[in-house]
């Protein structure tokens, strides 16, 4: 008997999936990995370029003016953390387990901060209680400049992601522990600490780690209402657009990658665990109507929702009063952003163009990417490199990798540097930035279609691309759909990487904002914000009408 | 093993399939000849899947060889072998209608509209579904899916079919009506078919033969009958049916050529390989072969005198439990009609004298 391993010939199909798994592998290499490397080895370089190893990092460590600045950024993180969670715990529990009117309100309320740029919320608070706010009071004389208003803005931002979490983890929920519980006669408060939070747990966890990472990652908010608070990204803007200290910036990126990093890691890690419970069968659980309970959560909805309105209602209002707080007349004369530094509306239109490549280019490249990497066989190292490389954007900070493009693009012997301040470099950036989440869209999609589609199909001799094109993308359009959506919105109002990439003429409202915020021009700064937040809703609505319109037409399969 | 013969259509060969470290199937020997209905039947776990899908080059073996029509196909992938497949789940396209999806193979080999949509029709009646090809597959039963599924699959008119437990989903009516239906088609079409099943009902009323796989390896290829009577090793005979194993010693006496086990007290006449001569052994009989009362040979010598501890009422038989104080704690079923035991007035507590004919009992090694 020969023993003779067989070794499975590549069909045409195999290779051509192959083919494209590895453009996109290589595109992932150029916009990620170099960039990455670049960044890191800037870091062990002085400003000729010489190699110093860690003479940077000593520096860095001995500079107690930056170090605190770690100390900072974890504070106002952790602190975030726990009260963005508990926020946010609360309020899924009240759309999950109460029986409350206007729900669908409150949902949609909830989602409103990810429409906005993170520098929103700050604007709102110099308003509200800033030198001359309308609510100043309320502070008893602490500072919003600071800490407080960090915290206030990174919870408002961190929100929504949390809630979106928690509900998914409340949701999964099995009834039959519940009437169990209730059999036994345990008392309400009982079964929600035994069973209700243990069988929330990974969904918290995780909540936890994304609201720690969003908020030590974000750079609108310390930057609008920070003060004189430095934190690690304030920090990175501050060397690289303020001192010109390239190689410090590096050092301070890499600073804060690790925590970054690690949090996501972990959270991984969790998210396989939350994996196993979600594939048992469960009963989903119903709530019951409680008269007082409901009352509570009402009033408690009724309060987040005040805080995200008030927030909205602030910068609108800020946007339309002609001089704040000596004229109050309402008009447009904020809205002339050409006559102010900014960029003026061309920068607004720009935003447009590049959320609309973002999501169009964006969307076919990470669907693609994650069909040839789920469907595709054999080439295993590839395929594990993809994973990793598709994983890897979520643990790096937008202003990290807005940085290291700098590095990598701006380096005289690059041939691609003809792409520096290009709407190319752009949306290159936004599309790696936002490729995590992208990616785990599609492949949660993809893993949820009959795993045998494929192996039917190689039976009746189609070829991938038919299969793809006939059956793939049509079942998976909600998925798509959602993707592109995801990928517009955040190129609108992300701020992070793009703040060092953008050119003369390729100015977006996002970092409008900011600039204008930063020359004192509030009020516009305000303004352009609220023009960021109302395309969103609109697309938001669109993007509503056109999944609803395309399922109709494309998805009569669905309805039984 | 019997799996192998000459100019069969389907020939497998020293095929090894393991997943990392662990073994799924051990040096498979099979052959099927053209037309032949097989099943692959055996416990959950045991490789029946790994198997078919090795024929079909979804996963391939680690070893071995497979040859079909001919020709060498070991290493080839899905898309360049000659077979239709139904699932477990029936893998229906969900997005189109049941034409459309009978359609997809022959979309692929490029025929004409009309040429298509005349086939579809003719399949659609085919499997017993006129009128349904604009319907979505969410919008029929369970038993009307498998139907389209199967449709598909033959479409492309494969050489070779293959059935991954098609009726397991499905409830206990419907399945008993689509074995009916899908053994008449295959015998129509002639074409070659290899289902999967870990019923063994539905292995012996559907199968020309019968390939039974434990953990890895062949134990028997055989007729549903040759399976069923003449079990080949002590797995096949527990596996299928209900078989009782009495433990016993191999005795006999060489010079008249007659074999004999000893269990207590009782010396009972059988065959056996007389390589088991003097060992320890199972003597199994199952328990409708176990003949009552005075209508045995009388130049049997099997007789014993038993006592009926219980009888289980069945409907048609009744299961009852013997003792017998020769045979020590050792107890054995035995399948009685119901018009018997009008007959004998057979109950519970009674004495009576069975017959285990010596041609009914199989001995195995332990
Ligand atoms: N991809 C895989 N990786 C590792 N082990 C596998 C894989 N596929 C199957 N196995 C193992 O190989 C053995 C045979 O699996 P197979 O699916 O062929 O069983 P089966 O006979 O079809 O069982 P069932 O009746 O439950 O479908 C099992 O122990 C299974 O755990
Ligand atoms: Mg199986």
């Amino acid at each position: 008997m020969t023993m003779e391993i067989v070794k499975a010939k590549t069909s045409r199909d195999d290779k051509q999936m192959l083919g494209f798994m590895l453009i996109i592998v290589c595109y992932l290499v150029v916009a990620l990995a170099l960039p990455l490397y670049a960044i890191l080895s800037k870091s062990f370089k002085n400003h000729d370029g010489d190699f110093i190893g860690f003479a940077n990092y000593l520096e860095y460590f001995s500079t107690p003016a930056l170090t605190y600045s770690i100390q900072n950024s974890l504070t106002i993180s952790i602190l975030t953390m726990v009260i963005s969670v508990t926020v946010a715990f609360i309020l899924a529990y009240a759309l999950n387990r109460s029986c409350m009117r206007f729900k669908s309100v409150f949902k949609v309320i909830a989602l409103v901060p990810i429409l906005v740029p993170s520098l929103l919320p700050g604007i709102a608070l110099v308003y509200l209680f800033g030198q001359q706010g309308m609510i100043k009071s309320l502070l008893m004389g602490y500072e919003i400049y600071g800490p407080i208003g960090i915290v206030i803005s990174e919870v408002f931002f961190t929100l929504p992601h949390a809630l979106i979490i928690i509900t998914t983890a409340l949701s999964i929920a099995d009834s039959r522990l519940y009437e169990a519980a209730d059999s036994l006669k345990t008392s309400k408060i009982k079964t929600f600490f035994t069973v209700t939070l243990p069988g929330a747990r990974y969904g918290l966890i995780s909540a936890a780690f994304v609201v720690f990472t969003l908020t030590i990652t974000d750079f609108g908010a310390p930057k609008v209402i920070g003060g004189g608070y430095n934190v690690l990204a304030t920090d990175i803007y501050k060397q690289v657009v303020g001192q010109q200290n390239f190689e410090m910036g590096a050092v301070v990126s890499l600073v804060l990658l690790l925590p970054a990093a690690v949090a996501f890691f972990v959270d991984r890690l969790v998210q396989r665990k939350q994996v196993a419970v979600l594939s048992a069968k469960a009963v989903a659980l119903e709530p019951k109507p409680n008269k007082a309970f409901d009352l509570v959560m009402l009033g408690y909805c009724l309060l987040v929702a005040v805080f995200i309105l008030g927030i909205l209602f602030t910068c609108q209002y800020a946007a339309l009063v002609e001089f704040y707080p000596y004229n109050l007349t309402l008009g447009f004369t904020n809205y002339q952003f050409d006559l102010m530094d900014g960029g003026g509306w061309d920068s607004f239109y720009n935003s447009l163009e590049l959320a609309s490549w973002t999501a169009v280019i964006g969307t076919i490249m990470v669907f693609l990417g994650a069909y040839m990497v789920e469907k595709g066989k054999g080439f295993n190292m590839g395929r594990g490199l993809f994973q990793f490389l598709a994983m890897l954007p979520m643990a790096v900070p937008g202003l990290v990798l807005g940085l290291a493009y700098i590095f990598f693009f701006n380096s005289p012997n690059n041939p691609l540097g003809f792409l520096y301040h290009t709407m190319g470099i752009l949306v290159i950036s936004t599309v790696t930035h936002f490729y995590t989440v992208s990616h785990l869209t599609a492949i949660t999609a993809l893993k949820q279609m009959d795993r045998e589609f494929e192996s039917v199909a190689a039976s009746l001799k189609a070829p991938f691309h038919r299969t793809f094109r006939k059956i793939t993308v049509p079942v998976c359009l909600p998925a798509i759909l959602d993707i592109s959506i995801y990928l517009f919105v955040n190129a609108m109002t992300t701020v992070s990487a793009v703040v060092f990439l953008y050119g003369p003429h390729t100015n977006l409202a996002s970092v409008a904002v900011l600039n204008m915020d930063d020359a004192g021009d509030i009020a516009p700064a305000a303004a352009m914000g609220m023009m960021i937040f109302y395309t969103n809703a609109v697309v938001r609505i669109l993007h509503g009408f056109l999944t609803r319109g395309v399922l109709k037409k494309t998805q009569l399969w669905r309805i039984r | 093993m019997s799996g192998q013969r000459t100019n069969s259509y389907l020939k497998i060969r020293g095929l090894t399939k393991k997943f990392g470290r662990f073994t799924a199937l051990s040096d498979v020997e099979l052959d099927v000849d053209e037309g032949e209905f097989v099943c692959f039947l055996g416990p959950s776990g045991c490789g029946k899947t790994t198997l078919l899908r090795a024929i079909a080059g979804l996963d391939i073996q680690t070893y071995g060889q497979i040859e079909q029509a001919g020709k060498d196909i070991s290493d080839l992938p899905p898309s360049e072998r000659d077979f239709g497949i139904v699932f477990q789940s029936y893998a229906l396209f969900p997005n189109l209608t049941i034409a459309k999806n009978i359609a997809y193979g022959l979309e692929n080999e490029g025929h004409r509209k009309s040429d298509i949509l005349k086939r579809v029709t003719e399949l659609l009646d085919l499997v017993g579904m006129p009128d349904q090809s604009d319907k979505y597959p969410s919008q029929l039963s369970g038993g009307q899916q498998q139907r389209v599924a199967l449709a598909r699959a033959i479409a492309i008119s494969p050489g070779l079919l293959l059935l991954d437990e098609p009726l397991s989903a499905l409830d206990a009516k419907v399945r008993v009506k689509l074995r009916g239906e899908i053994k008449d088609l295959q015998e129509k079409l002639g074409v070659t078919t290899i289902m999967v099943t870990h019923d063994q009902e539905e292995a012996l009323t559907m199968a020309d033969r019968i390939v039974v796989i434990n953990e890895g390896v062949i134990e028997q290829v055989g007729t549903p009958e040759e399976i069923y009577h003449t079990p080949a090793t002590q797995f096949v005979a527990d596996f299928i049916g209900t078989m009782n194993f009495l433990p016993a010693n191999a005795i006999g006496k060489a010079a008249m050529n007659d074999l004999k086990v000893r269990i207590g007290d009782i010396e009972l006449d059988c065959d056996y390989d007389e390589q088991l001569l003097g060992k320890q052994v199972l003597a199994s009989i199952r328990p409708e072969d176990v003949v009552v009362g005075n209508n045995h040979d009388p130049a049997d010598r099997n007789v014993i005198e038993v006592k009926i501890d219980n009888i289980e009422f069945l409907g048609a038989f009744g299961r009852a439990t013997l003792s017998s104080t020769q045979l020590g704690a050792v107890r054995f079923m035995a399948d009685f009609s119901a018009n018997l035991m009008r007959a004998e007035k057979i109950s519970r507590g009674m004495t009576i004298s069975v017959s285990l004919p010596s041609q009914s009992i199989r001995v195995y090694a332990i």
